[in-house]
């Protein structure tokens, strides 16, 4: 009985202790040890229509590759998941698979689905510390070219389709490294730099050019790109520009956009400074605006910049943050304060313009808006004062304006963004397709890569038949 | 990787080097600039194109060392290379025909608003350029600024060269004299611009400056360089670098240049202690 009662549980994932992990920037879980992964992948009951794959944006074959894993064939599992998802290390970490495939997971009504990120996670990892690069079949060469603005998810996804059905592809990133937010914005103690580093080395292993430094739209434009030769091109911007609040006070110093704050500390390594010359300010006090992925990557990260109190600041109430449970969780587990139903209005500053205190009102929950949570409504006479010396807003991204403003053929949405097929990727300029953030807004890293995908796809029909 | 082609030191602290940026020039306009990384562990810094030379690839900057960075650059020589270079960045310079402009440049500003005062010029403009520096041996870009202006005052603090006095000064004494002005192009620290704009703004003078926010990636991805421009947030580097003076929150500006001092002094002392050890 005791057995199977264990045997209901998921395996916990090991995570270094709290009060290590807050003075480092490492990652914080651990992974699974082999023992774990075979006796998490026992689990699985191999159901014979599996719905954990409906739930995967990309379609991963996941009981299969968790059979190999009970069979003991790590890297024969981390060949098969990649069958479907190139990334399998990163999307093992940052996917919020407890509302995709672990959300659909049978085992999940009692409250225990199998841990498939873990389990991703685990054999990938296994097979990148084992084995060798290993570069995909290739088919015969087309004689046509790819150019892929952008080396984030949707980006790198598109280039190692492309390569793999023969076409020739470049990669254009406007940073000088590539990665795009799994660079600049998810930080270390998540997503391990050298991951990212391994991948892109996998594309160029496959024939892929990259080339840093190059903003399409200002160091070539779109129009140049293709009378260089390109056939098509795939747009991967991101989304890129922040929102801010729009609040009295918003431009006080010490107050950081958290693309700004966190692209400090994960692609510059401010947390290095003065060995790297990039500084940040992190005072005693923080307070970071936002309750997603973004919002909790601050936090935390001001907490290992040493800051003594980190506040989240949140509209709605825990029940609607869009960040991970896992990642609320080890916030919590780190000190970060919850300051729920409450939105800034206002910013004070001293003299040399300094922000110094943040003005609150309490909100509360009316009807529901278009995203169907309830939308927060502030409560008259409840405003409050605390001081802060420190602020991040995290309240998402519109679209960056660079590559639009040069290319008046490719329309925008209501929203700014890119109006691209969802199923194609194709936007109205002939020969132009594109995925991630730029289309739909802030999103996940494997929503970008499913749209990455599809692009590939469509891009190889395109190349194929010219029909548009 | 970008080789430095050649390198010359023209005054104090300041340096004029050409480099290779073989992307950069194709798509350039008067008005734009580069971001630059020295080195691997190096920040990333805005720095405005002098000149830009499609056929060699090359673009011509002029860098003060004020800060590390900056000092670390003022090491490098002829043959060395700067890890990162890209752009060209922000919008271009509206350069057109207008009847009279005043372009003044203060300090190593001038060596920005030297492309503009030439594409002015070249626009069919009655070009009346006023610099200013802090002494002679400060001075910069004279005969090339000579060479595409009608008129050329230049001043410096003490007097030790041209007149004795600052840009504004000048300014208005063009205004005393009744002198016609359709634009003024003001770049230089950012209490020039402000005086300038204020003062143009009496005589209702249009006035473009040039803002020098602190940026890092300057594709509009952080919003580190934001302005406040006729109560209004923009971002400097996608929405400018160029702003109506007579709107542009000067003593925001200054206040947010002031973000970094604490490590920027820090950074630079333990350089050069660094220097001195060895």
């Amino acid at each position: 009985m005791g057995d199977k009662k264990q045997k209901a549980l998921r395996e916990p994932m090991p995570k270094q202790k709290v009060k290590e992990r807050i003075k480092n920037f490492n990652e914080v879980a651990l992974g699974y040890t082999e023992e774990q992964a075979r006796k998490e992948a026992e689990r699985c009951l191999q159901c014979p229509k599996p719905l954990c794959v409906k739930g995967c944006p990309v379609d991963i074959n996941i009981p299969e590759f968790i059979k190999l894993i009970v069979e003991g064939k790590y890297i024969e599992a981390a060949n098969k998941i990649k069958e479907d998802d190139i990334l399998p290390r990163m999307t093992g970490r940052v996917c919020p698979q407890e509302d995709q495939c672990e959300a659909q997971c049978v085992l999940g009504l009692k409250g225990n689905p199998i841990a498939i990120g873990r389990l991703e996670r685990f054999v990938s990892d296994y097979e990148a510390s084992n084995s060798e690069i290993q570069v995909p079949a290739i088919l015969a060469k087309k004689n046509k070219k790819v150019a892929v603005v952008g080396s984030g998810p949707a980006g790198l996804t598109v280039a190692a389709d492309c390569a793999r059905m023969g076409y020739e592809v470049k990669i254009f990133e406007a940073l000088h490294k590539p990665g795009g937010v799994l660079a600049y914005g998810i930080p270390e103690f998540r997503l391990p730099k050298e991951i990212v580093g391994r991948e892109v080395e996998t594309l160029k292993k496959m024939g892929v050019e990259l080339e840093c430094n190059v903003i399409i739209g200002k160091t070539i434009t779109v129009k140049q790109l293709f009378e260089e030769g390109y056939d098509a091109i795939f747009l991967g911007l991101g989304a890129g520009l922040p929102r801010f609040l729009g609040v009295e006070g918003e431009n006080l110093l010490g107050i950081y956009s958290a693309n700004e704050f966190l692209t400090r500390i994960n692609l510059m390594k401010a947390y290095k400074f003065p060995e790297y010359d990039t500084p940040i300010n992190v005072g005693k006090k923080v307070a970071v605006v936002g309750g997603g992925n973004v919002a909790m990557d601050s936090a935390r990260s001001a907490i290992r910049l040493g800051a003594k109190e980190v506040h989240i600041v949140y509209r709605r109430s825990r029940q609607e943050m869009p960040a991970r449970d896992e990642e609320i969780e080890n916030a919590e587990e780190e000190g970060v304060i919850f300051d729920l139903l409450v939105n800034p209005v206002e910013f004070t500053g001293d003299e040399k313009g300094w922000v110094k205190a943040i003005r609150l009102i309490k909100m509360e929950l009316g009807e529901p808006d278009d995203s169907g949570r309830r939308r927060p409504v502030p409560i008259k006479g409840s405003e409050f004062v605390y001081d802060v010396d420190t602020v991040v807003v995290a309240i998402g991204q519109k679209a960056n304006p660079i590559l639009l403003d040069a290319t008046p053929g490719i329309k925008k949405n209501k929203w700014g963004y890119i109006d691209a097929d969802g199923e194609t990727g194709k936007t109205s300029m002939k020969g132009v397709f594109a995925g991630g953030d730029i289309v739909t807004g802030e999103a996940t890293v494997i929503a970008a890569m499913g749209a990455g995908r599809k692009a590939a796809r469509a891009i190889d029909e395109y190349l194929k038949n010219g029909k548009w | 990787m970008h080789k430095i082609l050649k390198k010359e030191r023209i005054g104090p602290n300041l340096n004029k080097f050409v480099i290779e940026a073989p992307l950069v020039p194709r798509n350039y306009q008067p008005g734009q600039f580069v971001i630059l990384k020295v080195d691997e562990v190096g920040e990333r810094i805005p720095i405005t194109i002098a000149e830009a030379d499609k056929d060699k690839g090359t673009i011509t900057i002029f860098v003060q060392e004020v800060g590390k960075t900056t000092y670390k650059l003022g090491e490098l020589k002829a043959g060395d290379s700067i890890f990162d270079v890209v752009g060209p960045l922000g919008h271009p310079a509206k350069v057109e025909k207008i009847g009279t402009v005043v372009t003044i440049g203060g300090g190593v500003g001038t060596a920005i608003v030297y492309p503009e005062t030439k594409a002015f010029k070249e626009a069919g403009n009655y070009v009346i350029s006023i610099i200013g520096f802090k002494n002679k041996d400060h001075v910069i870009l004279e005969e090339e600024m000579r060479k595409c202006s009608d008129e050329l005052y230049i001043l410096t603090d003490d007097g030790s060269y041209g007149k004795k006095g600052f840009t504004t000064d000048e300014l208005q004494e063009l205004e005393n004299a009744g002198r016609k002005m359709d634009l003024v192009i003001a770049i230089g620290p950012a209490i020039m611009m402000k005086k300038v704009s204020e003062m143009t703004k009496q005589y209702n003078v249009k006035t473009i400056v040039s803002l020098n926010s602190t940026m890092m990636d300057a594709t509009g991805m952080c919003g580190g360089c934001r302005v406040e421009v006729d109560g209004e947030t923009k971002f400097a580097c996608v929405d400018g670098p160029e702003f109506d003076g007579h709107k542009v929150n000067f003593d925001l500006l200054i206040k947010r240049l002031s973000t970094y001092e604490k490590q920027e002094k820090e950074a630079l002392n333990s350089y050069k202690n660094c220097k001195i050890e060895k």
